[in-house]
């Protein structure tokens, strides 16, 4: 069953169209990253898988519309979002009372041994905890709901490196398995690189580019081209070229990387790039 | 992924036993966390009342020898005072309470965002607005009742003593101020004014869902605004009657006095028949229903601030 399938999902503000017949399609067991510029429609989307929002079109999370069935999809489905905080009065320990005294899959024990991990105190008021504590406290009470799908928008957020990387580290080795689902968003593409599954890139309310990264890998190609080469790589139909320290480079989109390989240095880019290149490129450029 | 391995991970999956869950009661919980006015100040009220006899408490022996040879009604006014005025000022206090926690309660997790991790858990949007109306129309005067009655009862102990310092007897005070009968009177009064500002709980909680801003001037201009409307344009004063039943209109219902009449019993003065057959309360009722039902809709629509 697909955790997430959407057809033609469509949202809108007033005038201004947020989701523009979005189609969508996430298997179970995935990680998948949810890449867009500012105001491209990952909340929205996001926040129409997790219930908060009405929506028109076809949506099914874990076989559930999510708008009228929200609290019981909640058993089933935990969020973190940057926008999402912990009440700032609460503490601690009244967090993990009510966690555990309203959701029937929280371990209790694995929540506590999470937390004795880090520097929160139990008695703390969430005010008193700085922004790297307050997401491993939520981190905590999350990885200890035993939960299908993970919904994380903007989880980092203002917090600093080691916060950065020592959150999906402990989501990757302590919380996923290929039975659960992860949806992530963030603007520090690179940081994620590695843990996805699968990239969406999404824009002005539209799915742009939708990949797995195996075929992220094979499809796209950077290369460095050097300066003699640099009509014969042209004419090879890169889908962007930049500059960068006086040299050319250039993004090719399922080209072989034999031809490639004479003209310059071959490797596989970043999504940062892929993803300046997609945002730049005119509208269904890279499909 | 096919089905069979969906079903092979499920299996290697220990899965962790659904514990029992009382959403409702947590909900509850939550909000005397969070909002912790709820007991603490009518504890403040009580204290300033307690420290205030205290301080009275000197006169208090000579007040008695003075009454002790007035006609009954007399005796009561007089000794009763401070007894009322107590039960009083706690209730005014909580009323005051659950003004300002119906109007920030469905106001306050928006502004702050917390909203979207209370959406985050399974809990619907109905148990959070209706143990938000529990907390506001039990949870309060239950505290009310109860410290009032610890305060009144204090208060008698703190006259006892006072009293039997000095070689008076307490008896009159006691007589004057029968313990059980009036905490079952309190029980009537506050029973009363719990179904009858329903409404008025329900209006606060549907601005609170509702306001993007200063929820206070959305909850008290627009009556207001009709009320000058009305009375500019028509010359009548309908929405303010109708506003003046609401608050006032209990006490007629629910009490039956006539000057002169003997207050030895004072549960003879409530009139509960007449209060529960009032149309004014069933009719009250059922708009509080209505409030309720928008503010639990507009609680899923609405986003945060």
């Amino acid at each position: 069953m697909a955790c997430i399938e959407a057809k033609g999902l469509t949202k809108t503000f007033g005038a201004t169209t947020a989701l523009a017949g979005i189609d969508l399609k996430v298997e179970e067991g995935k990680i998948l990253g949810l890449i867009g510029p500012n105001g491209a429609g990952k909340s929205t989307l996001l926040n129409a898988a997790l219930g908060l929002i009405p929506y028109e079109g076809e949506l099914k999370v874990l076989g559930r519309d999510p708008w009228t069935a929200r609290d019981t999809l909640m058993r089933d489905v935990c969020f973190i979002a940057d926008v999402a905080v912990l009440p700032r009065w609460m503490r601690v320990h009244q967090a993990l009372d009510y966690v555990q005294g309203v959701h029937p899959r929280f371990d209790r024990a694995r929540a506590e041994a999470f937390l004795a991990k880090t520097q929160i105190k139990k008695t703390s008021k969430v005010r008193e905890l700085s922004k790297g504590m307050v997401t491993q406290l939520h981190l905590a009470l999350v990885m200890a709901i035993d939960a299908k799908l993970l919904v994380l928008d903007e989880p980092t957020l203002g917090l600093d490196l080691l916060y950065r990387k020592q959150f999906y580290d402990t989501l990757l080795n302590d919380y996923f398995d290929h039975s659960r689902t992860i949806i992530v968003t963030t603007h520090q593409v690179e940081e994620i690189q590695q843990i996805l599954t699968d990239m969406t890139f999404i824009n002005h309310g539209r799915i742009v580019l939708d990949c797995s990264m195996d075929e992220f890998e094979t499809r796209y190609v950077e290369l460095t081209v050097k300066p003699d080469n640099l009509a014969a790589a042209r004419a090879l139909g890169p889908i962007n070229e930049r500059q960068v320290l006086g040299r050319s480079i250039l993004l090719f989109d399922r080209v072989d990387r034999e031809k490639l390989a004479p003209l310059g240095e071959v490797r596989t880019p970043s999504i940062a790039d892929l993803f300046v290149a997609v945002m730049t490129a005119p509208q269904g450029a890279a499909q | 992924m096919s089905v069979s391995s969906v079903v092979e991970t499920e299996a290697a999956r220990p899965t962790a036993a659904a514990s029992s869950t009382s959403p409702f009661y947590w909900s509850v919980r939550r909000e005397i966390w969070e909002y912790r006015s709820i007991y603490l100040a009518p504890l403040i009220a009580a204290g300033l009342v307690v420290l205030g006899f205290f301080v009275r408490a000197a006169h208090l022996p000579a007040l008695v020898r003075e009454t002790e040879n007035l006609p009954p009604v007399a005796q009561m006014l007089r000794l009763a005072v401070p007894f009322s005025i107590t039960a009083l000022a706690i209730t005014l206090t909580g009323l005051i309470v659950a003004f300002f926690y119906c109007l920030g309660a469905l106001y306050n997790e928006r502004r702050d965002r917390s909203i979207l991790f209370w959406k985050s858990l399974p809990v619907s949007n109905t148990t959070t607005v209706l143990s938000k109306v529990f907390v506001a129309l039990a949870v309060i005067p239950a505290v009310v009742f109860l410290v009032t009655l610890a305060t009144q009862l204090i208060m008698l102990l703190i006259g006892t003593a006072v009293l039997a310092a000095n070689g008076v007897s307490a008896a009159t005070l006691w007589a004057n101020w029968p313990f059980v009968k009036m905490a079952a009177l309190f029980a009537y009064i506050l029973v009363v004014m719990i179904l009858w500002y329903a409404p008025i709980a329900g209006w606060l909680l549907l601005v609170s869902a509702y306001a993007r801003s200063m929820a206070i001037l959305w909850a008290v201009l627009p009556p207001l605004g009709l009320i000058i409307a009305e009375r500019i344009a028509l010359d009548t004063s309908y929405v303010a009657d109708l506003v003046d039943y609401r608050l006032n209109g209990f006490m007629s219902l629910a009490f039956y006095y006539k000057k002169g009449m003997t207050l030895g019993d004072p549960l003879a003065l409530a009139t509960p028949a007449h209060f529960f057959g009032s149309p004014g309360l069933w009719s009250g009722l059922a708009v509080a229903a209505a409030l309720i039902v928008a503010a639990i809709w507009l609680r899923r629509n609405r986003e945060p601030i």
